[in-house]
């Protein structure tokens, strides 16, 4: 055992498994067994020495997906976190697997798009150059319209004077790059445990207070710990932490045990995830509004993108069982003529051009003519569905406990936001506790995490309200409202500034998109 | 007399007030030197016919009391051990006290990485220095000390406060090693040889029988060249407006009685005695309560709670 544990020691990286669990549970038994004739100071000392080495944290992220990761890498990079203890919990094989990339491998079909904010968050905690030595794919144009032919929008990130709208990242590249971010600076500070949460309890007494020794029970000193919360752990060790974090996903076990109430609704729409080839090469996020949701295609590579489609119930369970070629036809079909015709500006140019408040001066200058998409060839991965849900935990944090990600919020994938948000909340959760550090306070006090909800609620309530807002105005067949629809459409595409603004809100630079 | 010690005074705000700027951005960037001085002068001059009554109605000689305990005021010390139980309820009677804690931290940090030449970036800029919390109280202020890297040492005259803060701070190794213990700064001079690196005394001076005394038991604790950090309550119509009546009645933060207003420093009248002492006041700042947001910040208004940073010349 001591030399598998040095072994793991000389990788630089510890990974903490039952094993080393399983020794404090020895080391606690045995003392009781031959120290009946010593000191209650020796037994004190040889435990807590054993103890506040192994299985006590400053902070226990639950969930190592890309959000707990992020957050691991940005307290393990700046100056006043650096020094703290992070473990992260999670069973996640992916987590010990640090096999090399390779650039000839099919693109993975889950993907985000990720925003100027995430990359400069990445920048700042060291994980972009790992994301570059893999697979990006950054988009410089966006196209949004319906089947009614009647509007479109056209969105050139030159027109805003910034180079790119949007990045595209696998998933699994996002995940290993902050796996190895975190490596490279960890220290024997950090740990992964792979397992599971299973149980928790936020007033534990601490695990080397008066009251663990025989004969001092004292209820004071119980009254006064709940100093760090205990997680039970599926590989039947326990660890103790000041503060726990849950990055443990939408069906949060963190926010279940701590009680956490959420609010939200499920829509009755799936959505399809793929990746399809093509000829030509791509620069463009395509999104195309169909009467039961919108079908989007990404690019994620020269000759492969993604596609993300919501659909109805029926509709999914259909097109999951049809043929590859039938489900590439029926893509081609959904991006291009089906539904309905492309757009045709004219007719609505007559009426935006006779309101001149709605189209403003400069507008036509920017104009960008419709394109047809191109088309794909041949559906290279397995097609995933999976329901959609937007959910939002009504409070973020109690004492010792804080929710990030997904665990705290989902939304509709339809703005390419989800993960994005969750990172906002990685940083924004790391810098709250690199404050409390400076003013010595300890980092579980509700204080401390309560400034961080105030932060990142507002921000995510905003964004969340938007994209429902969005999904509910183009995913219902509205008839003749249609017209005022596509109506918005061409506003959007007229009007600069407003679109200037919705730009850098979907790009993350947190601006009240409609009221600048 | 009184000309001179306005005079002295007005030289010592010129000369040694240095405004107070903040690495955390906490502070209006808009203070200059002069703001500061002006402020404080501004309150010299208006109180001008009476500092030395004034400053003497606070600091009477109270030599019916025995030495070592000159400056505990009975009737103050009771009001604290009343509410002994609640130092750690954050919604208790100490509520303002837990909510300004970060801000004065904030000012403390700062001044004394700039002081001992420490990095503010450090998680543990104290470490290896020495600091005595002076009225401790339930330690609010020396854990967050002991977090960051410094030897504590914390007293109260209240046993009460001493056993409640013990316990509080045992649970965690970081603020376990605090050597906390129930005796006044007169007694610790007196007893025993002990000097720190920086003697911080918050929110305590107010309710000292006498401050002159105080001060000096301060200084006899400080190490030359060291640091000494005070806040109190101003002595102003609205010191008396907020921190009393708002405090105590309206909000009901702080249980009624809690403070007199008549014993309340003016900075001028503090930084007098602190200069009695060998101490030179450095720098000033206010702390402005936000209802809003319910924070405290750092600003130049001294009319209400201030906190200064002063060192001990090297006599
Ligand atoms: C199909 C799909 C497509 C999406 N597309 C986009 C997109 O294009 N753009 C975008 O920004 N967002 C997108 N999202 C949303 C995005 O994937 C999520 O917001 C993101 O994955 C959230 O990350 P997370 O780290 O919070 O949670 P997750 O990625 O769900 O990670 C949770 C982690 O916690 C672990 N875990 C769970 N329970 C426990 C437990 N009890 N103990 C220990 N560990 C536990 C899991 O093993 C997992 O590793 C999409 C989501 C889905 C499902
Ligand atoms: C308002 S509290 C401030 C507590 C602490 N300094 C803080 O700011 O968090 C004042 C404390 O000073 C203590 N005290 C009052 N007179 C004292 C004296 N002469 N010597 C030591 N402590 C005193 C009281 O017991 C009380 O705990």
């Amino acid at each position: 055992m001591r030399t598998a544990f040095l072994t793991l020691r000389n990788r630089r990286f510890v990974f903490s498994s039952g094993f080393i669990q399983n020794t404090v549970v020895r080391d606690r038994l045995l003392p009781r067994g031959f120290c009946s004739g010593s000191t209650g100071e020796e037994l004190r000392s040889s435990k807590s020495e054993s103890k506040t080495e192994v299985d006590e944290y400053d902070v226990a992220i639950v969930g190592g997906g890309m959000v707990g990761m992020a957050l691991a890498c940005a307290l393990s990079n700046m100056p006043l976190t650096k020094h703290l203890k992070v473990s992260i919990v999670d069973s996640n094989p992916a987590l010990l697997i640090t096999d090399s990339f390779k650039r000839s491998s099919i693109p993975d079909s889950r993907v985000s798009s990720v925003t100027p904010a995430t990359i400069s968050f990445f920048k700042e905690i060291g994980a972009w150059e790992y994301v570059q030595q893999q697979r990006h794919a950054f988009f410089s144009k966006m196209q949004v319209w319906d089947y009614t032919g009647l509007g479109y929008t056209r969105y050139n990130a030159k027109d805003i004077g910034i180079e790119n709208l949007g990045c595209v990242v696998e998933n699994k590249v996002l995940l290993h790059s902050l796996l190895s971010c975190f490596q490279s600076n960890a220290d024997l500070h950090k740990s992964i445990i792979p397992a599971r949460l299973s149980a928790m309890s936020l007033q534990s007494p601490a695990p080397y207070t008066k009251s663990d020794l025989p004969g001092t029970e004292d209820n004071n000193t119980r009254k006064h710990s709940g100093r760090l919360a205990k997680l039970d752990l599926s590989n039947d060790s326990s660890i103790y932490a000041k503060l726990v974090v849950g990055a443990d996903g939408g069906k949060s076990r963190v926010r279940e045990i701590a009680g956490l109430k959420t609010t939200g609704w499920s829509y009755s729409q799936n959505a399809i995830i793929c990746t399809v080839e093509h000829d030509v090469e791509n620069d463009c996020a395509w999104q195309r509004f169909l009467p039961s949701g919108p079908i989007a295609l990404l690019p994620i590579s020269e000759r492969f993108s993604n596609i993300v489609w919501t659909m109805s119930h029926d509709e999914c369970l259909e097109r999951n069982s049809m043929s590859p070629d039938d489900f590439i036809k029926s893509v081609n079909h959904a991006l291009d003529f089906g539904y309905g015709s492309h757009p045709h500006s004219s007719f609505i140019d007559k009426y935006i051009g006779k309101v001149s408040w709605f189209s403003g001066q400069s507008a036509y200058s920017v104009k960008e003519e419709f394109q047809v998409p191109l088309k794909v060839t041949r559906l290279v991965s397995e097609r995933m569905a999976f329901p959609l849900s937007l959910k939002h935990a009504r409070d973020y944090a109690l004492k010792r406990v804080v929710l990030i990600g997904d665990a705290a919020h989902t939304v509709h994938p339809l703005a390419g936001q989800g993960v994005n948000l969750g990172f906002g909340d990685a940083f924004s959760l790391s810098k709250v506790i690199a404050e409390g550090i400076s003013v010595g306070t300890d980092i579980g006090e509700l204080s401390v995490l309560k400034k961080y909800e105030m932060e990142r609620k507002r921000a995510n309530m905003t964004m969340m309200a938007i994209v429902d807002g969005f999904q509910k105005a183009f995913s219902v067949d509205l008839g003749p409202l249609n017209i005022i629809r596509a109506a918005g459409f061409h506003g959007a595409q007229y009007i600069t500034p407003l679109k200037k603004n919705i730009i850098s809100y979907a790009t993350g630079e947190q601006k009240w998109p409609f009221f600048t | 007399m009184a000309i001179r010690t306005i005079h002295h005074l007005r030289h010592h705000l010129i000369h040694h007030l240095k405004p107070y700027h903040h690495s955390c951005l906490l502070l209006n960037s808009s203070v200059t030197p002069q703001t500061t001085a002006s402020v404080l002068w501004r309150s010299v001059s208006h109180s001008s016919s009476i500092p030395e009554t004034g400053v003497g109605s606070n600091l009477k000689d109270s030599s019916s009391k025995s030495l070592s305990n000159s400056s505990l005021n009975q009737t103050e010390v009771a009001k604290f051990a009343a509410i002994a139980e609640t130092w750690w309820d954050y919604e208790g009677p100490f509520k303002p006290l837990h909510l300004m804690n970060p801000t004065r931290v904030s000012f403390i940090r700062s001044t004394l990485c700039r002081h001992f030449r420490r990095d503010p970036l450090c998680h543990q800029p104290f470490e290896g220095l020495k600091f005595i919390d002076v009225g401790c109280g339930g330690g609010i202020l020396s854990e967050p000390l002991a977090r960051m890297g410094a030897t504590m040492t914390a007293i109260d005259a209240v046993d009460k406060n001493i056993q409640i803060a013990r316990l509080h701070a045992e649970t965690d190794p970081l603020t376990s090693s605090i050597e906390y213990s129930c005796t006044t700064a007169e007694q610790m001079v007196e007893e025993q040889q002990k000097k720190f690196d920086a003697v911080i005394s918050l929110e305590v001076i107010e309710h000292v029988a006498n401050p002159s005394e105080f001060c000096k038991s301060l200084a006899a604790l400080t190490v030359p060249n060291g640091a000494t950090i005070i806040s109190t309550i101003n002595r102003s119509v609205r010191s008396f407006a907020t921190a009393i009546i708002a405090a105590e009645y309206l909000l009901n933060w702080l249980p009624k009685g809690t403070h007199q207003w008549s014993s309340f420093l003016t900075p001028e009248e503090l930084v007098l005695i602190l200069n009695r002492a060998s101490i030179s006041v450095e720098e000033m700042a206010g702390f402005v309560y936000n209802p809003l947001s319910g924070e405290w910040t750092l600003s130049d208004d001294i009319s209400v709670n201030f906190i200064a940073f002063a060192t001990k010349s090297n006599k």
